[in-house]
């Protein structure tokens, strides 16, 4: 069963000086443990339809079946994890505390919360920092806690909303390599949005190229690059081969008003 | 546009002009239900003791005495307006100082807290004892104090207010420090003084009101509301209560619209 | 530690920057205060604007002191600042039961305006106007509501409990805004991811809305217990309560003219109230710090 199918999805805001066409005829199939990206200029509807399919919004039109179900019943049935740009921790929470909130809420008993907590906090190599609070981590620091947090419950889905636009690039790219990993280790599909070419390139199997008004997507590329997503890829030929790719499929759609939102 | 589209998008107006419908009736439906219980309480069941008069005995009262309850309510306001003139330039004064100079704010600080939490009205019977038992600047004072704190604590908060960006903005354009203070504190500051003098506005009235219970000449609505509460004629005391909150409420309006003109077009 | 050593010596150096001026002016004021306006040949006439430095209407602040620890109304009388203190007591634990009414009263509004939007905007504008009513318009009221209450028997209803009620009137402001904005403090991100974990309404409001509000509850709440202090003073005074420490200010001010340091005790009795009534509930504040951090930005 796929994780993610999109058929003819559209999403229509309604505002003050009229209808905008956020997105539109969106056919899109994410099968499990694949890493797809979504990748486009602003306002192209790549975080809409990420928010369409964790049920943050609904679609106007079309369907949009999370593994065979309608998107609401999916998170209703705690079927995907997610983690948005800002890391989004509870300020008076620990670390553990911010990871555990998903269990806490869906009733998992403290021993298993305590075991689950110390299990991520390894996998994302926090182990020494589980009482500390967010506003002792660095940047980097508190996006790990919350990709930790959206894996809780072994979700067979994973939404990543830009999850590293906001670091620097060194940091991006220790993060980009961990998350390849855990992403390996997990065998969850993942669905990441981002709007950078070097990074949709070497974390997914498939790009998804994006374009705005109407936001829609414009073409569809398969990296073909294996499981082995280490930094040595990040010089290898074929890794800047897909990068010159993905770049001319963006460029191919009418990018000049980009930074018009 | 599509169809469907126009039709969401006309769906979407509906419910916008609903909900600001909603607005400006909710407000007046609680009234309304207010009003009803309390008219049901009094004048249908008679279940109410004496000292809740009738809504429609109070509207009586206002009508035959307003002249009276009028010429109280100059008194009232008067002490209040002047509190909060005398309070404001005091606070706008003693702020711009604070954030000037370091150490006015650390002699300062302590001080706003603690009058901030002190009852007030308690040193009415002592400042009628200084200015004279006949005077009103005893009240005045009471209600210039009170307006203080807000405004004091909303003007220094908006004089550093300004953003690093700015600053450095109008340094590196070498403008003197009147200019600065023109085109970037005063503006910056001027919203948080409105919001400041908003607060400070109905405080000045209760504090003036109330000051009144405490002493000083016989006259003023506290004064009235309760010499008439005392004497058993509830609905002129209730009379007079409406006079107050007039007062109040009209102070509050002023100050209100103030603000709105001064932030308009600007986000906060 | 240092930095708050500086802060404390700043404070202290205000308060007496206040004593020093109150001697100074008082030294130096003209004896009959200054009068603008007057009318020659007519007492009375004109504005005083700064007061009289007389020793009846300014005593010096070490006879304020002094006079504290004198008998409080002659013969073996215990000293002034005993029934001070046990007023002042009396009092805070009258505006201590008021402001547990109010932030109930508070609370509960607010959670009821933040649930349903229809419920701010028909309640909000009247709390807004409920507090340009003056609260003595309720003292009767309430007095005369308690002492029936009282009559019948089922419940005792003690002139205290009057006052405390009155006081409340004042408390529940601050805690219904109060409660209302912090409810709805929380950011977009942390409300987007309770609906991914599927929270209803009591989870989040448990987990993210009342944590998130702790910032804006603790300066309303500290706001309510002064305005309880205010209210407690003023409505022992309008209903005529003994005992607590409005009815002494008006009892010893009457004497001031034969005693004039004498109403200095009450009046520093009731300033005292409401720094210990705000200082406990800062307390409070301490127990809470860790809801107080702010996220580092990313």
């Amino acid at each position: 069963m796929s994780a993610v199918i999109a058929k003819g999805v559209g999403k229509t805001f309604g505002t003050k000086s009229g209808d905008v066409v956020a997105l539109t005829d969106v056919e899109l199939t994410v099968e499990p443990g694949e890493f797809v990206s979504l990748i486009g200029p602003s306002g192209c509807g790549k975080s809409t339809l990420l928010r369409l399919i964790a049920d943050l919004d609904s679609a106007t039109t079309g369907e949009l079946e999370v593994f065979g179900k309608a998107a609401r019943q999916a998170r209703i049935d705690q079927d995907y994890g997610i983690a948005f740009q800002q890391a989004g921790l509870l300020p008076w929470r620990t670390v553990a505390g911010n990871i555990a909130l998903p269990l806490e809420l869906h009733g998992v008993s403290k021993k298993a919360r305590a075991d689950r907590v110390a299990e991520l906090a390894a996998l994302v190599g926090l182990d020494d920092f589980v009482d500390r609070y967010p506003d002792q981590l660095s940047g980097g620091m508190q996006q790990r806690v919350a990709i930790a947090r959206a894996l809780a419950e072994q979700p067979r889905l994973l939404l990543m909303d830009e999850p590293f636009g906001a670091l620097d690039e060194m940091t991006r790219e220790y993060l980009q390599g961990e998350l390849a990993r855990i992403a390996a280790e997990t065998g969850a599909a993942v669905v990441f949005v981002t709007h950078s070419i070097p990074e949709a390139v070497f974390l997914s199997d498939r790009v998804v190229v994006m374009s705005p008004r109407p936001g829609r997507i414009t073409d569809i590329l398969t990296t073909g690059l294996g499981d082995a997503r280490t930094e040595a890829l990040r010089e290898s030929p074929e890794y800047f081969e897909r990068v010159t790719a993905v770049r001319e499929a963006l460029h191919g759609a009418p990018v000049e008003r980009a930074n018009e939102r | 546009m599509t169809a469907v589209a126009a039709d969401r998008a006309a769906s979407a107006d509906r419910a916008e002009s609903r909900s600001r419908a909603a607005r400006v009736v909710a407000p007046i439906v609680v009234g309304a239900i207010i009003l009803a219980l309390w008219f049901l309480v009094v004048d249908v069941l008679h279940a109410a003791p004496r000292a809740l008069p009738s809504p429609v005995a109070i509207v009586g009262q206002l009508a035959e005495h307003y002249d009276i309850i009028l010429e109280d309510m100059g008194i009232t306001a008067t002490n209040a307006l002047v509190g909060l003139a005398v309070g404001a330039v005091v606070a706008i004064v003693l702020a711009a100082l604070a954030a000037t100079f370091r150490p006015m704010d650390g002699m300062l600080a302590p001080l706003v807290a603690a009058i901030a939490v002190v009852p007030i009205v308690a040193i009415t019977p002592i400042l009628n004892t200084m200015f004279g038992a006949s005077s009103q600047f005893g009240r005045q004072y009471v209600a210039a104090i009170a307006a203080f704190v807000p405004v004091f604590v909303n003007v220094l908060r908006g004089l550093r207010q300004t953003r690093p960006v700015h600053r450095d903005l109008l340094r590196a354009s070498g403008a003197s420090g009147l200019q600065t203070f023109r085109v970037l504190t005063l503006p910056t500051a001027l919203p948080y003084l409105l919001t400041g003098l908003r607060i400070a506005s109905s405080i000045a009235v209760i504090a003036a009101l109330v000051a009144e219970y405490f002493g000083g000449p016989a006259d003023g609505i506290g004064t009235a509301i309760a010499s008439y509460a005392k004497s058993g004629h509830a609905a002129l005391a209730f009379a007079y209560v409406a006079g107050g909150i007039a007062i109040g409420l009209v102070l509050f309006l002023v100050m209100s619209l103030l603000e709105r003109l001064v932030t308009r077009g600007r986000p906060v | 530690m240092s930095r708050s050593r500086a802060a404390i010596a700043w404070g202290a150096l205000g308060v007496l920057a206040v004593l020093v001026a109150w001697e100074l002016y008082k030294f130096l004021g003209p004896a009959d205060g200054l009068i603008v306006g007057a009318v020659a040949g007519e007492t009375g006439s004109g504005v005083m604007i700064l007061p009289r430095t007389n020793d009846r209407a300014m005593p010096h602040i070490w006879d304020m002191v002094a006079r504290l620890f004198q008998s409080a109304s002659g013969g073996d009388t215990p000293p002034l600042i005993v029934p001070v203190v046990t007023a002042a007591l009396t009092t805070l634990g009258i505006a201590a039961v008021g402001w547990l009414i109010g932030v109930a009263v508070g609370a509960l509004l607010g959670l009821v305006m933040q649930r349903w939007r229809l419920a701010e905007w028909g309640l909000l504008p009247w709390i807004v106007v409920s507090q340009t009513v003056p609260l003595i318009a309720f003292a009767p009221l309430i007095a005369s509501i308690g002492s029936q209450v009282d009559r019948a028997g089922t419940v005792p209803w003690p002139q205290w409990l009057s006052v405390a009620v009155i006081a409340s009137y004042l408390a529940f402001f601050p805690v219904a805004v109060g409660v209302l904005r912090g409810l709805e403090s929380p950011d977009r991100i942390h409300l987007d991811l309770m609906r991914t974990y599927a929270a209803g309404y009591w989870p989040t409001l448990f987990r993210l809305r009342l944590p998130a509000a702790v910032p804006h509850l603790l300066p309303a709440l500290r706001l309510a217990a002064a305005n309880a202090v205010v209210g407690a003073v003023v409505a022992e005074v309008s209903i005529g309560m003994r005992g607590g420490i409005g009815r002494m200010l008006i009892q010893l001010a009457g004497q001031g003219s034969s005693d004039p340091a004498a109403p200095w005790g009450p009046t520093f009795g009731s300033i005292a109230l409401g720094l210990v009534a705000a200082g406990s509930v800062a307390l409070v504040g301490l127990g809470l710090r860790n809801y107080r951090r702010g996220e580092a930005a990313v």
